[in-house]
């Protein structure tokens, strides 16, 4: 389709670049910041509106882009995440007042951002869309300009990230000499005809993987996560755990399945390999740490493991679903989680497991809240994460005849599972059976609130009423593909 | 379009949102929390007669959804209404709201008042749960949430230690129960590979005989458990340490009958299954039996109508037992207006005096007229006299009791035509103890409860009296006919009127209550003499037959000593094992941590020794350990592509 047949098409994108400038451009007038921070969610929460979940795909832009269910799930999963995050910004104290109106305006680019990433169908197309998300990850996680921690916690984001990004720059350069097109479509068809040699194509398809594995922090590519998790301000945080790494998702398992079908059984069997220790030093790591920022960082590390089980095993409907499932409940447990800890930090100043010590009598409600989602993030059934772990082990079962390794990693996300359990459990434990040193009243602004409601209800809901979801789900997962 | 199946969701779903508001609003509320509660209930009840209405045209409702997927399997929860349904539901959300309005005045100034009424809401929730759900799984959620709400309402007063203690011992017995339940869930979804109830009953002919005996029993522990029948009976007495409203809505009418309910519900397991039969027949006998004798002897005037309950609830279970598919539904609901309205009335006479000792009591008939002429309809329906509700049901009970295909059921007809006589004696001692005569105690002062509590108690006598009558031959057995529908599975067979049966019943109820007339009101025949005479019967009826000393001799003490037993296991033992292997989680940890910091900072350093050596700009851009992250990444990823060239060279030679 060429480029005025396209516009219908961006819309939400278009709604995103031109909120966005009007945000900035208020930012000048308007001295209440708190404004501007609903403005961004009504900018993003309009993108909604044109988006057609059941579209039946389309290639725009001459191909640069791809419109299809998978992407349009990506993007309303963006909205969701971004409008979220900016929500329990509102009242996230560590910010300064002068910059909030840049905040939330660059929050509201990186949703961008992250729309073109979900349906990015070139080369160059997804090295742009990611660079725009990366660069403006880092001035957020650096965005508390004062503390020293969220300086050192961008600068070494930025330097892992660079340096991954130029690894994948490289891999693809390479691709076009050989290819002689950045199109996805016209490499997968090179790939097809099988004139290439496969060990060459192999080596850049791993530079490829470098820098789609850095966004989704795949070990070894992960250095840079409990750091930057650690210094960032919490609410960035909240968004690098869950939305970052949804796209990344969206991306490598897009080029992956678009790009390289021809080399299913590499990656497969290499994916299947990080996943299992992705997920194991996530969890064996996590057990020793003491500040709940790094511990959930390397959580998410580990969450991150169980997803690339569903990439690694690719093409079957089932791991499709498996991850979208996955990633709609990690969305809400883990930003619950990442709202209490803004909660507590706001009054406490704190991060610190020992802080936390008898939180059930200091505030029972939110220690409640706080115990469903890391119950959740256990897999303890009924609870939604339950279920999306248990789409992944299903997905990896199903598989289990085509691909005999699928087996070995629904045995390693078993044994995860109690893994995990330990270090969730104690921070269980620390809320209700350690005896809290002081009994000061813990803050609990109406935003935070409301977005901590919200999330306790979907959970709960969709712990009692996955079905319809799942069904969406189901209609959705589909993804445009030339073989 | 509004649709009334879409509706039915709403029944269970507006007491939960009452109770949701009142936990979190409620002490702000005051009194006027009880509003919103009665609202809940009223809205249930209203939304629940259009679905009564559609069984009265022999239709029935059934609503369903799909939970989750398991993979691709559906697995679906659903609601339905039947005409036993139907039954539930107006006893529940009919004498339900009733209690919730005279517990406004029963709680009046009560520290916790808007607490009780939330905790009423949830129970309404859970109850209809129960009532509404159309599989076993969905009714086990609600079982045990009305477990959870008995609990929290007979410790509803948790200063008193006793009431504590009551709470745990209502919930431990019920636990006992559940787990019976549970075990027989599951045998039902490994037999049926189902447990909606529908499914059930279609493919129950795939299994018959023995079978079914075990998971039959399994599920009637269940039903032990939470109506009370011997041995698990322990708990329900205890009970009524709580409000006395909560006594008359949980512990005598809603409640302790959905054990009852449950095997009604489910009675395709146990047709035609003799041995299960016999066990639930035996069991429920032997309670109505056992605690008919002890309600004889007792003298707090709940105790009296707690064990009266025991021994109602073991004549419906006895007529489940026997085949009585419809007597016992049937007795279940006569029950639930006459015990409320009992309840209702000790706790409006517990008001106005300020005791629960019936000896401290008489001559009330005076001062509380409205309570004591309810009671007196009470009285009647229970003891059995004809045209009262009780009479044709317990009729009924009897009837299938005696023309029943169990072995040895006209030991079982004995027996409970005996009860019948006891049971009219204990509570017609009862009546005339506490309304007739001359006051005993002269400090008591008693006054009527106000209207709040007295309406409620007329309206439930105007159904205590009549509401049999949809039973009766004079109806053409009306009330069978309709709850037929929800036994389709079932040969419907036509009731023979047996006056033999009729007229030994009625017999017995008179003699019953003209000895209590001799004892306690002309005093020909002196109680203390007979005491005398019968004297280790007495005793022994007076303790309580000794359960709880039994219980507390061989279950309880060698409970505490195995588990102080077991303690040390685990101290000695188990905690080392745990010990252990927390001590090797924390090792990986720490070899980890070891690792990064040796190996890890080593081959770093190691290069940025070398590195440092041979250039500057290296130099510049070591900051410290940013260049551990990037030094590793990169060599992950050259490991990564040397591993999988080296295994792509393989695949090629």
């Amino acid at each position: 389709m060429n480029v005025i047949q396209s516009f219908p098409y961006i819309y939400p994108e278009l709604i995103l670049v031109a909120g966005g400038l009007l945000l900035v451009l208020l930012d000048l007038f308007i001295s209440n910041k708190r404004l501007l921070g609903y403005g961004a969610i009504a900018v993003l929460l309009l993108s909604l509106l044109p988006m057609n979940p059941y579209t039946h795909g389309a290639e725009i832009f001459n191909g640069m882009l791809i419109i299809d269910r998978f992407s349009c799930f990506f993007k309303i999963f963006t909205v969701l995440v971004m409008s979220l995050i900016i929500l329990i910004s509102q009242d996230y104290k560590s910010l300064m007042e002068k910059y909030r109106g840049e905040y939330y305006s660059l929050l509201v680019f990186l949703a961008f951002g992250m729309m073109l990433m979900a349906s990015a169908a070139n080369l160059l197309m997804l090295q742009l869309s990611i660079e725009l998300v990366s660069l403006t990850s880092y001035l957020l996680v650096a965005f508390n300009k004062k503390d020293a921690r969220s300086s050192e916690a961008a600068l070494k984001y930025y330097l892992v990230g660079v340096i991954a990004s130029s690894i994948m720059l490289y891999g693809m350069t390479y691709l076009y000499g050989l290819t002689g097109s950045l199109s996805f479509h016209d490499i997968f068809s090179y790939f097809r005809d099988g004139t290439a040699d496969s060990v060459v194509i192999l080596v850049f398809m791993l530079m490829i993987m470098a820098g789609l594995g850095f966004k989704i922090a795949m070990v070894p590519f992960h250095w840079w996560v409990p750091d930057a998790y650690e210094g960032a301000p919490t609410p960035i945080t909240a968004f690098l755990s869950v939305g970052s790494k949804a796209v990344g998702f969206a991306v490598l398992y897009r080029t992956f399945m678009m790009v390289f079908p021809a080399f299913y059984s590499d990656w497969s069997s290499l994916l299947g390999v990080l996943a299992i220790v992705t997920m194991t030093l996530g969890n064996i790591v996590a057990v020793s740490q003491h500040n709940l920022k790094r511990l959930l960082a390397y959580s998410s590390i580990a969450h991150a493991g169980y997803i690339l089980v569903g990439v690694a095993i690719g093409y079957t409907n089932w791991a499709q679903e498996a991850i979208l499932t996955y990633l709609l409940t990690y969305y809400l447990m883990n930003l619950g989680a990442f709202i209490i800890l803004i909660i507590v930090s706001n009054t406490l100043n704190s991060d610190e497991l020992e802080d936390y010590s008898g939180l059930a009598q200091r505030a029972p409600g939110l220690a409640a809240c706080f115990a469903l989602f890391l119950l959740s993030l256990t897999g303890v059934p009924p609870l939604a994460g339950f279920f999306g772990k248990y789409y992944i082990f299903a997905a990896a079962i199903e598989a289990g005849n085509s691909n005999p390794f699928s087996y070995w990693m629904a045995v390693a996300i078993a044994i995860n599972s109690v893994i995990a359990a330990y270090y969730y459990f104690r921070v269980i434990r620390q809320m209700y059976l350690v005896e809290p040193e002081d009994m000061g009243v813990i803050r609990q602004p109406l935003t935070l609130k409301l977005a901590l409601g919200l999330m306790v209800f979907f959970t709960v809901t969709l712990s009692l009423y996955l079905s319809p979801v799942a069904e969406f789900i189901r209609q959705t997962s589909s993804m445009l593909t030339w073989y | 379009m509004l649709n009334y199946t879409n509706l039915i969701p709403l029944i269970p779903l507006i007491p939960l949102a009452s109770f949701v508001i009142l936990i979190l609003f409620g002490s702000r509320m005051k009194e006027k929390a009880a509003y919103v509660s009665i609202g809940a209930a009223l809205a249930a009840f209203a939304l629940s007669v259009p679905g009564i209405m559609m069984t009265l045209k022999h239709q029935s409702v059934h609503m369903e959804w799909i939970w989750l997927y398991l993979g691709d399997r559906p697995i679906k929860m659903g609601f339905m209404i039947d005409s036993l349904t139907a039954m539930m539901l107006f006893v529940v959300t009919f004498i339900g709201s009733l209690i919730h309005i005279y517990s406004v005045g029963y709680m009046h100034g009560d520290k916790r008042f808007s607490r009780y009424f939330a905790y009423l809401s949830l129970f309404f929730f859970s109850m209809l749960l129960i009532v509404l759900g159309d599989n076993l799984i969905m009714v086990f959620i609600g079982w045990e949430m009305v477990g959870l709400c008995s609990y929290l309402l007979i410790s509803f007063w948790f200063e008193r230690m006793s009431a504590a203690r009551a709470g745990m011992k209502a919930f431990l017995a019920n636990r006992v129960g559940d787990v019976g339940f549970l075990l027989a869930i599951l045998s039902f979804f490994w037999m049926f590979g189902t447990v909606n109830f529908e499914q059930m009953a279609e493919k129950i002919h795939q299994y018959q005989g023995t079978m079914l005996v075990i998971p039959a029993v399994l599920l009637f522990c269940g039903a032990v458990g939470k109506s009370a029948q011997f041995p698990l009976h322990v708990w329900l007495p205890d009970a009524m340490e709580g409000p006395t409203p909560v006594s008359a809505l949980i512990h005598a009418a809603t409640m302790v009958a959905a054990g009852v309910y449950m095997v009604a519900r489910s009675f395709f397991v146990f047709h035609g299954n003799i041995e299960a039969m016999q066990v639930v027949s035996y069991i429920g006998c032997f309670t109505a039996f056992m605690a008919a004798t002890i309600a004889l002897t007792q003298t707090d005037i709940k105790k009296v109508l707690a064990y009266s309950t025991l021994s109602q609830l073991g004549y419906m279970v006895m007529a489940l037992g026997v085949g009585g598919y419809i007597a016992g539904p049937f007795h279940l609901m006569t029950h639930a207006f006459f015990k409320a309205l009992l309840f209702l009335g000790a706790g409006s006479v517990i008001h106005g005096t300020g005791t629960q000792d019936i000896r401290q009591m008489g001559g009330l008939m005076k001062k509380m007229p409205i309570t004591a002429w309810t009671f007196l309809a009470a009285f009647v329906a229970i003891a059995g006299l004809p045209p009262f509700a009780g009479f044709w049901s317990k009729d009924e009970i009897l009837l299938s009791t005696f023309n029943s295909p169990v072995p040895g059921h006209l030991f079982l007809f004995a027996v409970g035509l005996f009860t019948e006589a006891l049971t009219a004696f204990y509570m017609a001692r009862v009546f005339f103890l506490t309304f007739l005569g001359d006051a005993r105690d002269k400090e008591i002062h008693a006054h009527e409860s106000p209207l709040v509590m007295t309406v409620p108690l007329a309206i439930l006598a105007f159904f205590a009296l009549f509401i049999g009558l949809p039973g009766s031959p004079m109806a053409g057995h009306w009330f069978q006919h309709w709850l037929q529908q929800s036994f389709p599975y079932m040969h419907a067979h036509e009731i023979h009127l047996n006056f033999g049966v009729m007229g030994a019943s009625i017999f017995l109820a008179l003699s019953g209550i003209g000895l209590a007339y001799l004892m306690y009101i002309k005093g020909t025949i002196s109680p203390d003499k007979v005491a005398q005479s019968i004297r280790p019967l007495y005793i022994y009826s007076l303790n309580k037959w000794y359960w709880d000393e039994i219980y507390g001799m061989f279950l309880i003490k060698p409970f505490l000593w195995s588990t102080n037993a077991l303690y040390a296991f685990d101290v000695w033992i188990v905690d080392g094992v745990v010990n252990g292997a927390a001590m090797v989680a924390r090792g990986l940890g720490f070899l980890q941590f070891i690792f990064d910091k040796y190996i890890v900072d080593g081959i770093v350093n190691l290069f940025g020794w070398v590195t440092q050596k041979s250039s500057r700009i290296v130099r510049l851009v070591q900051t410290g350990i940013i260049q551990n992250y990037i030094l590793l990444l990169v060599v992950g990823l050259a490991l990564i592509v040397w591993f999988k060239i080296l295994e792509n060279m393989h695949a090629v030679l």
